[in-house]
């Protein structure tokens, strides 16, 4: 949204596209968290498929290493029937075992099956993993001492077997929690899907509250809009609001230049009657005079009228830069002096020696200090001097003169069209530019009286650091 | 189809142990262009499993199956070692001797069978999908009608107990499996021993008596019904029931303490060349048709309903027949110390047995 003129506008894809943002982002946050809980789902079941089958391991290790016993000073393995219908009950996996008698000798049993990784330590079981033939296994080993009068020393019984009964149960045991999570996972998307549709509606209020308005109705309008979007109606607001003032300047200016336009296009037409039937060369030639003074007066009303729609229009579209004030002195000065000004050699520069920086549009300022000279030429007293100058926090140009100046406070200047009816070359536009110049830079037009006597009035602005010029 | 069958026996001399000898029988295919054979290895004798050769072939006419037959032991060590040298014996192995197929399967020497129909099968008769039961091979007494008066006839092992001490005529006329010889006569003891304290007793009884021990059933049934022999223990009941059908000299106990019951597992190599073709004659034998081949060819019981169908034969009534499970619960019974033990035992008690350098380990 945009544009003020809300027909051809699409905002119905553009609220869906909040919504598929909003969906592909809580879908992935939310495929992370599956991911993770399956994750531990699986390792879950696996570590108590472990425990469970690791107790049948257990279990048949020590049955095997009760039944070791010395006789005739030799260790002898009755390996008994039970362990191994315990291992049994892990239906399809494939079993190994191997007694290891003190001497290091394997007494029954795969004579290759793998050793615990770690050195034989104590009698607590050690269970690992290793690779086994062609296939994977868990082992146990489990050292039990002998200590008879004949033979001591320690045996060391490994009982293994593959894991596919543990990869069975850890399935089982995680399936369950995992198809709940794919459903849980599915009605939270769904709900989320019917809350962002939820907190979504206000936006779609609001657009509806605009396609409805006049489009000439540039009033605030205040929806009953959530906080979250406040903003963004402020915003609306603000930039009718902005438009609206827009507006309404043109309207007045418009209305305006139509005035001034007017009484002296009359008096032109009037006064060239009057030559017409004039038949006295004499008071011919001061008719033709006032013809002349009266047309150049509209003309240089023309120029300030598009001088000021010009800087009205920079104002609106042209972005502030950092210049230096004493070039846009040196230019305006210059232009005055060409374009004929009567007296324009009564005009002095008073520059700084330093650059004097501050934010702005040229083009608008060389405007603004033409107007300004101008007007010191036409109704101030000479010697006129254009100065520029700084401070810490400003920067400024000021035209001077020795005449009385006018006695406007400050915040009036150039607010409507000033009335020199007796001066037909005046257009009274000149203050008006120069205080539409002031505003658009954020600045301050100043009107002094210094105590060594005359009138100054100058356009302040903020200071720039000197850095800024690059 | 039999008639198209033609049957080249090839007696090849390859066990050197004890001159036992292994012989390969050749089935052409029934259309006479062999696409394909299969190797069967198997301890079987042939006639059992001639019924269900020819109910194969008749179902894949392209197909010639190469028949080799050893020993249990000397089977189970020959393809012991073809699996550690990754070398070819054959495309399925059937043998009775299931802690050794078992202890195969375990080592990873084979591959999971292709037969959806050992789903079906009892809890008992299959193991990991890679060996299975294809029959129900009952351990039974076998006696000599003529010799054993029927109020005699021992229905249970208390009371063969119990005969061999009374009379002294058994001396010398009792037969039974060489367990350190053969696979399925030990794994038979194994479990008696395993069963109940019966077996202690039963030892004694038969050392006393000078009891005869031989390689396998045929030689003891031989033997009871000629006279030889006048009892028989754990014989393979298949057998026995095919031999009794036709000779009406032999007599068939199943001890009703309890029978226990072997399969003859089959399973495929690891190394084998026909590893699809294997599956489907095992799914075969697995099958409505392969189960008749077995069942009215050769007398066998179908693992799948042999149970009901020994239970039904004995009646209502009868001994709890305790099948051997395909579990690697078998491989103690193969464990090195442990079989030393109890060969040793059995040595012990049958004092007779002459401990030959081949029963030594």
């Amino acid at each position: 949204m945009n544009a003020p003129s809300t027909r051809g506008l699409r905002p119905r894809v553009a609220s869906r596209s909040i919504a598929l943002r909003l969906g592909l982002l809580l879908t992935l946050v939310l495929a992370i968290a599956v991911a993770a809980v399956v994750f531990a789902t699986f390792r879950y079941g696996r570590s108590a498929a472990d425990q469970a089958f690791d107790r049948l391991l257990t279990g048949a290790a020590l049955q095997i290493g009760e039944r070791v016993s010395v006789v005739d000073g030799k260790p002898v393995v009755d390996v008994p029937l039970s362990a191994f219908e315990l291992l049994a009950l892990a239906r399809d996996d494939r079993i190994f075992y191997r007694v290891i008698g003190p001497h290091g000798k394997t007494l029954t049993g795969y004579d290759d099956l793998p050793l615990p990784p770690t050195a034989p330590a104590g009698a607590s079981p050690r269970i690992y993993e290793t690779p086994y033939r062609d296939t994977r296994v868990r082992a146990i080993a489990l050292s039990r001492d002998l200590a008879e009068r004949s033979l001591s020393g320690r045996v060391e019984i490994i009982v293994a077997h593959t894991m596919l009964a543990r990869t069975a149960l850890a399935r089982e045991i995680a399936m369950p929690a995992i198809a709940g999570i794919a459903l849980a996972s599915l009605a939270i998307l769904a709900l989320t899907l019917l809350a962002m549709r939820y907190a979504l509606r206000p936006l779609r209020r609001i657009e509806r509250a605009m396609l409805a308005r006049d489009p000439r109705d540039l009033t605030p309008f205040h929806p009953d809009a959530p906080r979250e979007v406040a903003t963004l109606v402020d915003a609306i607001n603000r930039f009718m609001g902005r438009l609206d003032r827009r507006l309404d300047t043109m309207e007045r200016f418009v209305a305006d230049a139509a005035h001034q336009m007017r009484t002296p296009v009359t008096a032109l037409r009037a006064q060239s009657e009057l030559a017409i039937e004039e038949t006295d060369p004499e008071r011919l030639r001061a008719l033709q005079g006032r013809i002349r003074s009266r047309a150049i007066g509209i003309s240089r009303l023309m120029d300030q009228l598009l001088s000021h729609a010009l800087v009205t229009h920079r104002v609106e579209t042209v972005e502030l830069a950092a210049l230096d004030l004493r070039r846009v002195a040196i230019e305006a000065e210059r232009e005055i002096r060409s374009a004929g000004v009567a007296q324009a050699e009564l005009l002095h520069l008073d520059l700084s020696e330093d650059p004097v920086i501050a934010a702005g549009d040229a083009f608008s300022l060389r405007e603004a200090a033409k107007n300004l000279i101008a007007n010191a030429l036409r109704y101030g007293a000479p010697p006129i001097t254009l100065r520029v100058e700084h401070s810490k926090d400003h920067a400024s140009i000021v035209v001077h003169d020795e005449g009385g100046g006018f006695d406007l406070p400050a915040d009036e200047v150039g607010t409507r069209f000033a009335r020199h009816e007796n001066t037909p070359e005046s257009a009274g536009l000149g203050l008006a530019i120069v205080r539409e110049v002031v505003e658009s830079h954020q600045g301050e037009l100043t009107v002094t009286r210094p105590v060594e006597g005359g009138f100054a009035i100058g356009i302040l602005l903020p200071a720039l650091d000197e850095e800024r010029m690059a | 189809m039999t008639a198209r069958m033609i049957a080249t026996l090839l007696v090849l001399l390859l066990g050197t142990n004890a001159g036992a000898a292994a012989s390969r029988t050749q089935f052409d295919a029934a259309s006479g262009d062999v696409r394909e054979t299969l190797t069967i290895a198997s301890v079987t004798d042939l006639w059992a499993f001639r019924p269900l050769i020819a109910a194969f072939q008749s179902r894949h006419p392209e197909v010639a199956i190469s028949y080799l037959q050893d020993t249990s032991r000397n089977l189970d060590e020959r393809a012991r070692a073809a699996c550690r040298d990754g070398a070819f014996l054959a495309d399925v192995i059937v043998s009775t001797a299931d802690a050794e197929q078992v202890r195969f399967v375990n080592d990873g020497c084979s591959q999971p069978i292709a037969a959806p129909a050992i789903d079906a099968l009892p809890e008992w008769a299959h193991w990991r999908g890679e060996v299975v039961g294809l029959t129900v091979e009952p351990g039974v007494i076998v006696y000599n009608r003529a010799g054993v008066a029927a109020d005699e006839v021992p229905r249970d092992r208390f009371a063969l107990v119990d005969l061999l001490r009374r009379s002294e005529r058994f001396t010398g006329r009792i037969g039974t499996y060489d367990i350190v010889r053969s696979g399925v006569g030990y794994l038979f003891a194994f479990e008696d021993a395993v069963q109940a304290t019966t077996w202690g007793r039963l030892i004694e009884s038969f050392g006393r008596n000078d009891v005869g021990t031989y390689c396998c059933t045929g030689e003891i049934l031989d033997r009871v019904a000629d006279g030889r022999l006048l009892l028989g223990y754990n014989v393979l009941g298949s057998y026995a029931m095919a031999r009794a059908r036709k000779d009406p000299r032999i007599g068939i106990v199943f001890p009703r303490d309890y029978t226990l019951a072997l399969t003859r597992a089959a399973l495929v190599p690891k190394a084998a060349h026909e590893p699809e073709l294997a599956s489907a004659f095992i799914a075969f034998a697995l099958s409505r048709a392969g189960r008749t081949a077995l069942e009215k060819g050769a007398g066998l019981m179908p693992a799948a309903t042999g149970i009901a169908t020994l239970q039904a034969k004995i009646g209502g009534s009868g001994p709890p027949i305790r099948p051997v499970a395909l579990s690697p619960a078998l491989l103690v019974a193969l464990d090195e110390a442990k079989k030393t033990m109890f060969l040793k035992q059995w040595r012990q008690s049958i004092a007779s047995v002459p401990e030959t350098g081949e029963t030594k380990r």
